[in-house]
Protein backbone atom coordinates (compact mmCIF):
# COMPACT_ATOMS: atom_id res chain seq x y z
CA UNK A 1 0.00 0.00 0.00
CA UNK A 2 1.37 3.31 -0.90
CA UNK A 3 0.69 6.34 1.81
CA UNK A 4 -1.29 9.06 -0.40
CA UNK A 5 -1.30 11.69 2.46
CA UNK A 6 0.60 12.15 5.49
CA UNK A 7 1.12 14.87 8.65
CA UNK A 8 4.73 14.70 9.92
CA UNK A 9 4.80 16.47 13.55
CA UNK A 10 2.35 18.90 12.36
CA UNK A 11 1.46 21.66 15.31
CA UNK A 12 -0.57 24.30 14.80
CA UNK A 13 -2.07 26.98 17.28
CA UNK A 14 -5.64 29.31 17.44
CA UNK A 15 -3.67 32.48 18.79
CA UNK A 16 -2.74 31.06 21.85
CA UNK A 17 -4.68 27.62 22.37
CA UNK A 18 -2.61 24.91 20.79
CA UNK A 19 -4.31 22.44 19.01
CA UNK A 20 -2.29 20.22 17.55
CA UNK A 21 1.27 19.28 19.22
CA UNK A 22 3.39 17.43 17.02
CA UNK A 23 0.38 15.34 15.01
CA UNK A 24 1.68 12.64 12.60
CA UNK A 25 -0.22 10.29 10.32
CA UNK A 26 0.01 8.19 7.37
CA UNK A 27 -2.91 7.21 5.35
CA UNK A 28 -2.69 4.63 2.69
CA UNK A 29 -4.47 5.30 -0.75
CA UNK A 30 -7.89 3.47 -0.70
CA UNK A 31 -7.88 3.20 3.24
CA UNK A 32 -10.85 4.35 5.12
CA UNK A 33 -9.66 5.73 8.15
CA UNK A 34 -11.51 7.27 11.26
CA UNK A 35 -10.45 9.51 13.71
CA UNK A 36 -11.39 9.13 17.20
CA UNK A 37 -10.57 11.00 20.07
CA UNK A 38 -12.25 13.33 23.03
CA UNK A 39 -13.73 16.79 22.38
CA UNK A 40 -11.28 19.55 21.88
CA UNK A 41 -8.31 16.79 21.10
CA UNK A 42 -7.88 18.48 17.56
CA UNK A 43 -9.42 16.29 15.49
CA UNK A 44 -10.82 18.89 13.41
CA UNK A 45 -7.61 20.75 13.15
CA UNK A 46 -5.99 17.54 12.21
CA UNK A 47 -8.67 17.09 9.28
CA UNK A 48 -8.22 20.89 8.33
CA UNK A 49 -4.59 20.29 7.86
CA UNK A 50 -4.46 17.23 6.07
CA UNK A 51 -6.89 18.57 3.27
CA UNK A 52 -4.81 22.01 3.06
CA UNK A 53 -7.66 23.92 4.58
CA UNK A 54 -4.84 25.04 7.85
CA UNK A 55 -1.74 25.31 7.54
CA UNK A 56 0.24 24.14 10.21
CA UNK A 57 2.50 26.48 12.46
CA UNK A 58 5.63 23.57 11.70
CA UNK A 59 5.44 20.35 10.26
CA UNK A 60 5.06 18.79 7.15
CA UNK A 61 1.73 17.94 5.15
CA UNK A 62 2.15 15.57 2.63
CA UNK A 63 -0.12 14.91 -0.35
CA UNK A 64 1.41 12.16 -2.96
CA UNK A 65 4.47 12.92 -1.79
CA UNK A 66 4.28 16.90 -2.41
CA UNK A 67 4.33 19.03 0.35
CA UNK A 68 0.92 21.14 0.98
CA UNK A 69 2.44 23.13 3.70
CA UNK A 70 4.67 24.97 1.31
CA UNK A 71 2.31 25.25 -1.50
CA UNK A 72 0.49 29.28 -2.15
CA UNK A 73 -3.59 29.56 -0.88
CA UNK A 74 -4.21 29.36 -4.74
CA UNK A 75 -2.44 26.40 -5.51
CA UNK A 76 -3.80 24.83 -2.09
CA UNK A 77 -7.17 25.72 -3.54
CA UNK A 78 -7.13 23.84 -6.42
CA UNK A 79 -5.99 20.80 -5.05
CA UNK A 80 -8.80 20.52 -2.49
CA UNK A 81 -11.33 21.65 -5.78
CA UNK A 82 -9.72 19.06 -7.72
CA UNK A 83 -8.70 16.34 -5.83
CA UNK A 84 -10.50 16.49 -2.29
CA UNK A 85 -14.30 15.99 -1.46
CA UNK A 86 -15.42 17.25 1.57
CA UNK A 87 -19.03 16.08 3.70
CA UNK A 88 -19.86 18.07 7.52
CA UNK A 89 -21.48 17.49 10.48
CA UNK A 90 -24.19 19.48 8.40
CA UNK A 91 -24.54 19.13 5.08
CA UNK A 92 -24.30 22.77 4.53
CA UNK A 93 -26.06 22.40 1.59
CA UNK A 94 -26.48 26.14 -0.15
CA UNK A 95 -30.58 26.48 0.18
CA UNK A 96 -31.22 28.81 -2.67
CA UNK A 97 -29.64 25.80 -5.30
CA UNK A 98 -31.84 22.50 -5.53
CA UNK A 99 -30.60 18.94 -4.41
CA UNK A 100 -29.27 18.39 -7.96
CA UNK A 101 -27.38 21.75 -8.24
CA UNK A 102 -25.96 21.18 -4.54
CA UNK A 103 -24.36 17.80 -5.67
CA UNK A 104 -23.31 19.11 -8.96
CA UNK A 105 -21.56 22.08 -7.47
CA UNK A 106 -17.60 20.70 -7.18
CA UNK A 107 -18.07 19.59 -10.94
CA UNK A 108 -19.43 23.18 -11.66
CA UNK A 109 -16.80 24.91 -10.13
CA UNK A 110 -14.15 22.58 -11.78
CA UNK A 111 -15.58 23.56 -15.29
CA UNK A 112 -17.40 20.78 -16.13
CA UNK A 113 -20.77 21.98 -18.52
CA UNK A 114 -23.94 22.06 -16.78
CA UNK A 115 -25.51 19.91 -18.31
CA UNK A 116 -22.84 17.06 -17.91
CA UNK A 117 -22.18 17.91 -14.67
CA UNK A 118 -25.85 18.07 -13.45
CA UNK A 119 -26.56 13.96 -15.54
CA UNK A 120 -23.89 13.33 -13.43
CA UNK A 121 -25.32 14.24 -9.95
CA UNK A 122 -28.52 12.71 -11.06
CA UNK A 123 -27.01 9.59 -11.33
CA UNK A 124 -26.05 9.72 -7.50
CA UNK A 125 -30.09 10.43 -6.65
CA UNK A 126 -30.91 6.60 -7.36
CA UNK A 127 -27.45 5.13 -5.79
CA UNK A 128 -28.39 6.63 -2.47
CA UNK A 129 -31.88 6.20 -2.55
CA UNK A 130 -33.11 9.78 -3.07
CA UNK A 131 -34.89 9.24 -6.47
CA UNK A 132 -37.47 12.26 -6.71
CA UNK A 133 -35.65 14.44 -4.54
CA UNK A 134 -33.58 16.01 -7.22
CA UNK A 135 -35.59 19.32 -7.40
CA UNK A 136 -36.10 19.89 -3.75
CA UNK A 137 -34.16 22.52 -2.13
CA UNK A 138 -32.05 21.52 1.34
CA UNK A 139 -35.09 22.76 3.47
CA UNK A 140 -37.75 20.53 1.92
CA UNK A 141 -35.24 17.40 3.07
CA UNK A 142 -34.84 15.63 6.20
CA UNK A 143 -31.73 15.49 7.94
CA UNK A 144 -30.45 11.94 6.69
CA UNK A 145 -31.54 12.94 3.30
CA UNK A 146 -29.51 16.36 3.57
CA UNK A 147 -26.33 14.42 4.16
CA UNK A 148 -26.40 11.87 1.76
CA UNK A 149 -26.92 14.30 -0.87
CA UNK A 150 -23.69 15.95 0.73
CA UNK A 151 -22.60 12.52 0.66
CA UNK A 152 -23.08 12.36 -2.85
CA UNK A 153 -21.42 16.34 -3.61
CA UNK A 154 -18.78 15.12 -1.95
CA UNK A 155 -17.88 12.13 -3.76
CA UNK A 156 -19.52 13.61 -6.98
CA UNK A 157 -16.02 14.48 -9.06
CA UNK A 158 -14.45 11.28 -7.73
CA UNK A 159 -11.95 13.07 -5.65
CA UNK A 160 -9.02 10.73 -4.17
CA UNK A 161 -9.63 12.14 -0.65
CA UNK A 162 -12.67 12.42 0.47
CA UNK A 163 -12.67 14.10 3.99
CA UNK A 164 -15.61 13.56 6.78
CA UNK A 165 -16.05 15.74 9.80
CA UNK A 166 -18.47 13.57 12.36
CA UNK A 167 -21.06 13.11 8.99
CA UNK A 168 -23.13 11.22 11.24
CA UNK A 169 -23.41 13.35 14.03
CA UNK A 170 -26.15 15.67 13.13
CA UNK A 171 -28.42 12.34 12.98
CA UNK A 172 -30.42 9.38 14.71
CA UNK A 173 -28.07 5.91 15.14
CA UNK A 174 -30.29 4.09 12.35
CA UNK A 175 -30.09 6.91 9.83
CA UNK A 176 -26.05 7.85 10.80
CA UNK A 177 -25.44 3.78 9.85
CA UNK A 178 -27.11 3.67 6.41
CA UNK A 179 -25.29 7.35 5.77
CA UNK A 180 -22.28 5.19 6.64
CA UNK A 181 -23.17 2.30 4.33
CA UNK A 182 -23.18 3.99 1.52
CA UNK A 183 -19.93 6.23 2.35
CA UNK A 184 -18.15 3.53 2.76
CA UNK A 185 -19.67 1.07 -0.80
CA UNK A 186 -19.48 4.37 -3.25
CA UNK A 187 -15.57 5.10 -1.63
CA UNK A 188 -14.78 1.40 -2.10
CA UNK A 189 -16.32 1.09 -5.72
CA UNK A 190 -14.04 4.43 -6.48
CA UNK A 191 -11.44 4.08 -4.78
CA UNK A 192 -11.93 7.11 -2.55
CA UNK A 193 -9.30 7.30 0.49
CA UNK A 194 -11.50 8.36 3.21
CA UNK A 195 -10.47 10.43 6.40
CA UNK A 196 -13.49 10.14 8.62
CA UNK A 197 -13.40 12.20 12.32
CA UNK A 198 -16.14 10.68 14.81
CA UNK A 199 -16.43 10.09 18.48
CA UNK A 200 -18.93 7.20 17.70
CA UNK A 201 -17.32 3.85 18.11
CA UNK A 202 -20.45 2.27 16.30
CA UNK A 203 -19.56 4.76 13.46
CA UNK A 204 -15.30 4.22 13.72
CA UNK A 205 -16.01 0.68 12.95
CA UNK A 206 -17.13 1.05 9.49
CA UNK A 207 -13.60 2.51 8.86
CA UNK A 208 -10.53 -0.22 8.28
CA UNK A 209 -8.48 1.61 10.91
CA UNK A 210 -9.11 3.85 13.83
CA UNK A 211 -6.69 6.43 15.10
CA UNK A 212 -6.60 8.36 18.91
CA UNK A 213 -6.01 11.70 19.18
CA UNK A 214 -5.68 12.69 22.60
CA UNK A 215 -4.00 16.94 23.58
CA UNK A 216 -2.95 17.70 19.70
CA UNK A 217 -1.23 13.94 19.00
CA UNK A 218 -2.13 10.60 17.44
CA UNK A 219 -1.53 7.66 19.11
CA UNK A 220 -2.12 4.80 16.99
CA UNK A 221 -2.42 1.45 18.34
CA UNK A 222 0.69 0.00 17.48
CA UNK A 223 1.00 -2.53 20.17
CA UNK A 224 -2.02 -4.79 19.20
CA UNK A 225 -2.41 -8.00 21.19
CA UNK A 226 -4.64 -11.04 19.94
CA UNK B 1 -13.95 -12.07 37.10
CA UNK B 2 -11.32 -14.27 37.86
CA UNK B 3 -10.67 -14.81 41.57
CA UNK B 4 -7.36 -16.92 41.68
CA UNK B 5 -5.89 -14.22 39.14
CA UNK B 6 -7.33 -11.00 41.61
CA UNK B 7 -5.72 -12.37 44.36
CA UNK B 8 -2.67 -12.88 42.87
CA UNK B 9 -2.79 -9.06 41.95
CA UNK B 10 -3.58 -8.38 45.95
CA UNK B 11 -0.31 -10.74 46.66
CA UNK B 12 1.75 -8.40 44.29
CA UNK B 13 1.43 -5.43 46.61
CA UNK B 14 2.87 -7.27 48.98
CA UNK B 15 2.75 -10.59 50.91
CA UNK B 16 -0.53 -10.80 53.21
CA UNK B 17 -2.18 -13.16 54.94
CA UNK B 18 -5.62 -14.88 53.49
CA UNK B 19 -8.00 -12.60 55.98
CA UNK B 20 -6.50 -9.06 54.47
CA UNK B 21 -6.48 -10.73 50.66
CA UNK B 22 -10.30 -11.41 51.67
CA UNK B 23 -10.88 -8.12 53.26
CA UNK B 24 -9.62 -6.19 50.38
CA UNK B 25 -11.20 -8.24 47.43
CA UNK B 26 -14.62 -7.78 49.23
CA UNK B 27 -13.78 -3.99 49.24
CA UNK B 28 -12.72 -3.28 45.75
CA UNK B 29 -14.28 -6.46 43.89
CA UNK B 30 -17.14 -8.09 45.92
CA UNK B 31 -19.72 -5.90 44.88
CA UNK B 32 -21.62 -6.33 47.83
CA UNK B 33 -21.10 -10.36 47.61
CA UNK B 34 -18.43 -11.13 49.78
CA UNK B 35 -15.53 -14.14 49.31
CA UNK B 36 -16.19 -17.18 51.33
CA UNK B 37 -13.33 -17.64 53.62
CA UNK B 38 -13.52 -21.16 52.43
CA UNK B 39 -12.88 -19.92 49.23
CA UNK B 40 -10.65 -17.84 49.83
CA UNK B 41 -8.21 -20.62 51.26
CA UNK B 42 -8.87 -23.39 48.93
CA UNK B 43 -8.07 -20.19 45.84
CA UNK B 44 -4.79 -19.70 47.84
CA UNK B 45 -4.09 -23.29 48.44
CA UNK B 46 -4.56 -23.77 44.65
CA UNK B 47 -2.74 -21.15 43.89
CA UNK B 48 0.41 -22.65 46.21
CA UNK B 49 -0.03 -26.25 44.64
CA UNK B 50 0.64 -24.49 41.35
CA UNK B 51 3.94 -22.82 42.45
CA UNK B 52 2.14 -19.31 42.15
CA UNK B 53 2.54 -18.75 46.10
CA UNK B 54 4.36 -19.65 48.44
CA UNK B 55 3.16 -20.10 52.09
CA UNK B 56 5.40 -19.20 54.95
CA UNK B 57 4.38 -19.62 58.65
CA UNK B 58 5.41 -16.19 60.09
CA UNK B 59 3.36 -16.99 63.41
CA UNK B 60 3.94 -19.62 66.13
CA UNK B 61 0.81 -22.04 66.00
CA UNK B 62 -1.69 -23.16 63.53
CA UNK B 63 -4.58 -22.32 61.02
CA UNK B 64 -4.52 -20.17 58.13
CA UNK B 65 -4.46 -17.07 59.53
CA UNK B 66 -1.05 -17.70 60.86
CA UNK B 67 0.11 -18.08 57.06
CA UNK B 68 1.50 -15.23 55.07
CA UNK B 69 1.04 -16.07 51.20
CA UNK B 70 4.09 -14.22 48.82
CA UNK B 71 3.80 -14.35 45.01
CA UNK B 72 6.29 -16.04 43.47
CA UNK B 73 7.95 -15.46 40.15
CA UNK B 74 5.89 -17.39 38.09
CA UNK B 75 2.52 -16.18 39.64
CA UNK B 76 3.96 -12.36 38.81
CA UNK B 77 4.41 -13.25 35.26
CA UNK B 78 0.28 -14.63 35.56
CA UNK B 79 -0.41 -11.45 36.56
CA UNK B 80 1.36 -9.15 33.93
CA UNK B 81 0.11 -11.38 31.26
CA UNK B 82 -3.57 -11.07 32.53
CA UNK B 83 -3.09 -7.07 33.01
CA UNK B 84 -1.24 -6.57 29.30
CA UNK B 85 -3.61 -9.13 27.52
CA UNK B 86 -6.81 -7.06 26.32
CA UNK B 87 -9.83 -9.78 27.31
CA UNK B 88 -11.47 -11.12 24.69
CA UNK B 89 -14.39 -8.45 23.18
CA UNK B 90 -17.57 -9.96 24.46
CA UNK B 91 -20.31 -8.18 25.68
CA UNK B 92 -20.36 -8.25 29.63
CA UNK B 93 -17.09 -7.94 30.99
CA UNK B 94 -17.22 -5.15 32.70
CA UNK B 95 -16.53 -6.57 36.03
CA UNK B 96 -13.20 -7.90 34.38
CA UNK B 97 -12.00 -5.04 33.16
CA UNK B 98 -12.69 -2.83 36.12
CA UNK B 99 -10.87 -5.66 38.27
CA UNK B 100 -8.07 -5.37 36.03
CA UNK B 101 -8.06 -1.29 36.00
CA UNK B 102 -8.43 -1.27 39.68
CA UNK B 103 -5.07 -3.64 39.89
CA UNK B 104 -3.46 -1.85 37.76
CA UNK B 105 -3.44 1.23 39.52
CA UNK B 106 -2.89 -0.48 43.18
CA UNK B 107 0.42 -1.77 41.35
CA UNK B 108 1.31 0.78 39.68
CA UNK B 109 1.16 -0.08 36.36
CA UNK B 110 0.10 2.05 33.17
CA UNK B 111 -3.48 1.54 33.10
CA UNK B 112 -4.16 3.75 30.42
CA UNK B 113 -2.27 1.70 27.90
CA UNK B 114 -4.57 -1.19 29.06
CA UNK B 115 -7.16 0.62 28.19
CA UNK B 116 -5.62 1.71 25.00
CA UNK B 117 -5.34 -2.03 24.37
CA UNK B 118 -8.46 -3.01 25.00
CA UNK B 119 -10.41 -0.06 23.40
CA UNK B 120 -8.34 -1.00 20.25
CA UNK B 121 -9.35 -4.91 20.74
CA UNK B 122 -12.76 -3.67 21.58
CA UNK B 123 -12.86 -1.59 17.66
CA UNK B 124 -11.67 -4.52 16.01
CA UNK B 125 -14.41 -6.63 17.49
CA UNK B 126 -16.65 -4.10 16.40
CA UNK B 127 -15.34 -3.66 12.79
CA UNK B 128 -15.86 -7.85 12.52
CA UNK B 129 -19.09 -7.19 13.42
CA UNK B 130 -20.02 -4.49 11.51
CA UNK B 131 -18.29 -6.61 8.48
CA UNK B 132 -21.05 -9.16 9.15
CA UNK B 133 -23.80 -6.44 9.33
CA UNK B 134 -23.16 -5.49 5.82
CA UNK B 135 -22.50 -8.98 4.22
CA UNK B 136 -25.08 -10.82 6.02
CA UNK B 137 -28.75 -10.99 6.28
CA UNK B 138 -31.65 -9.13 8.51
CA UNK B 139 -31.12 -11.65 11.12
CA UNK B 140 -27.33 -11.43 11.17
CA UNK B 141 -27.16 -7.90 11.39
CA UNK B 142 -29.31 -7.94 14.21
CA UNK B 143 -26.89 -10.33 16.30
CA UNK B 144 -24.65 -8.15 15.04
CA UNK B 145 -25.80 -5.19 16.27
CA UNK B 146 -26.83 -6.72 19.38
CA UNK B 147 -23.32 -7.40 20.25
CA UNK B 148 -21.59 -4.06 18.71
CA UNK B 149 -24.06 -1.82 21.15
CA UNK B 150 -23.10 -3.92 23.92
CA UNK B 151 -19.16 -3.22 23.04
CA UNK B 152 -20.09 0.43 22.57
CA UNK B 153 -21.42 0.59 26.25
CA UNK B 154 -17.76 -1.15 27.57
CA UNK B 155 -16.14 1.62 25.52
CA UNK B 156 -17.84 4.57 26.53
CA UNK B 157 -17.19 2.90 29.82
CA UNK B 158 -13.54 2.71 28.89
CA UNK B 159 -13.49 6.20 28.22
CA UNK B 160 -14.85 7.66 31.19
CA UNK B 161 -12.80 5.43 33.18
CA UNK B 162 -9.76 6.51 30.89
CA UNK B 163 -11.01 10.45 31.88
CA UNK B 164 -10.69 9.39 35.81
CA UNK B 165 -7.65 7.32 36.11
CA UNK B 166 -6.20 9.93 38.18
CA UNK B 167 -9.18 10.31 40.80
CA UNK B 168 -9.58 6.36 40.69
CA UNK B 169 -5.63 5.64 41.23
CA UNK B 170 -6.27 8.14 44.84
CA UNK B 171 -9.20 6.05 45.59
CA UNK B 172 -7.57 2.70 45.59
CA UNK B 173 -3.53 3.28 46.81
CA UNK B 174 -4.62 5.16 49.90
N1 LIG C 1 -11.58 28.72 15.51
C1 LIG C 1 -10.99 28.48 16.67
N2 LIG C 1 -10.54 29.48 17.45
C2 LIG C 1 -9.92 29.26 18.61
N3 LIG C 1 -9.71 28.03 19.13
C3 LIG C 1 -10.14 26.98 18.42
C4 LIG C 1 -10.82 27.16 17.16
N4 LIG C 1 -11.13 25.94 16.69
C5 LIG C 1 -10.69 25.04 17.61
N5 LIG C 1 -10.10 25.68 18.65
C6 LIG C 1 -9.45 25.02 19.81
O1 LIG C 1 -8.50 24.09 19.33
C7 LIG C 1 -8.54 22.89 20.08
C8 LIG C 1 -8.81 21.72 19.13
O2 LIG C 1 -10.08 21.92 18.53
P1 LIG C 1 -10.71 20.94 17.46
O3 LIG C 1 -11.90 21.64 16.90
O4 LIG C 1 -9.66 20.47 16.52
O5 LIG C 1 -11.17 19.73 18.40
P2 LIG C 1 -12.03 18.42 18.03
O6 LIG C 1 -11.22 17.26 18.48
O7 LIG C 1 -12.47 18.47 16.64
O8 LIG C 1 -13.28 18.59 19.04
P3 LIG C 1 -14.83 18.20 18.81
O9 LIG C 1 -14.93 16.71 19.02
O10 LIG C 1 -15.52 18.93 19.94
O11 LIG C 1 -15.24 18.65 17.46
C9 LIG C 1 -9.60 23.09 21.14
O12 LIG C 1 -8.94 23.50 22.32
C10 LIG C 1 -10.45 24.20 20.59
O13 LIG C 1 -11.00 24.95 21.65
MG1 LIG D 1 -14.37 18.68 15.67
Amino acid sequence: MSVVIEARDAEFAFGRTPALRGASIAVDAGEILAIMGPSGSGKSTLLHCLAGILVPDSGEILFDGVRVDTMSEPERSSLRRDRFGFVFQFGQLVPELTAAENVALPLLLSGVRRTQALRRAYAWFERLGLDGMEQRRSGELSGGQAQRVALARGLVAEPQVLFADEPTGALDSLTGEQVMDLLVSAAREQGTTVILVTHEARIAAYADREVMVRDGRVNAPDRIAS
Amino acid sequence: MSVPLTLLGLLEREPSHGYDLKRDYDAFFGRGKPLPFGQVYSTLSRLARDGKVVISDVAPGSGPDRKRYIITDLGATEVEQWLTQPVDPEPHLQTVLFAKVVLALMLDRPADEYLDTQRSAHLRRMRELTEIKRGGSLVDALLADHGLYHLEADLRWIEMTGARLDALRKAVRP
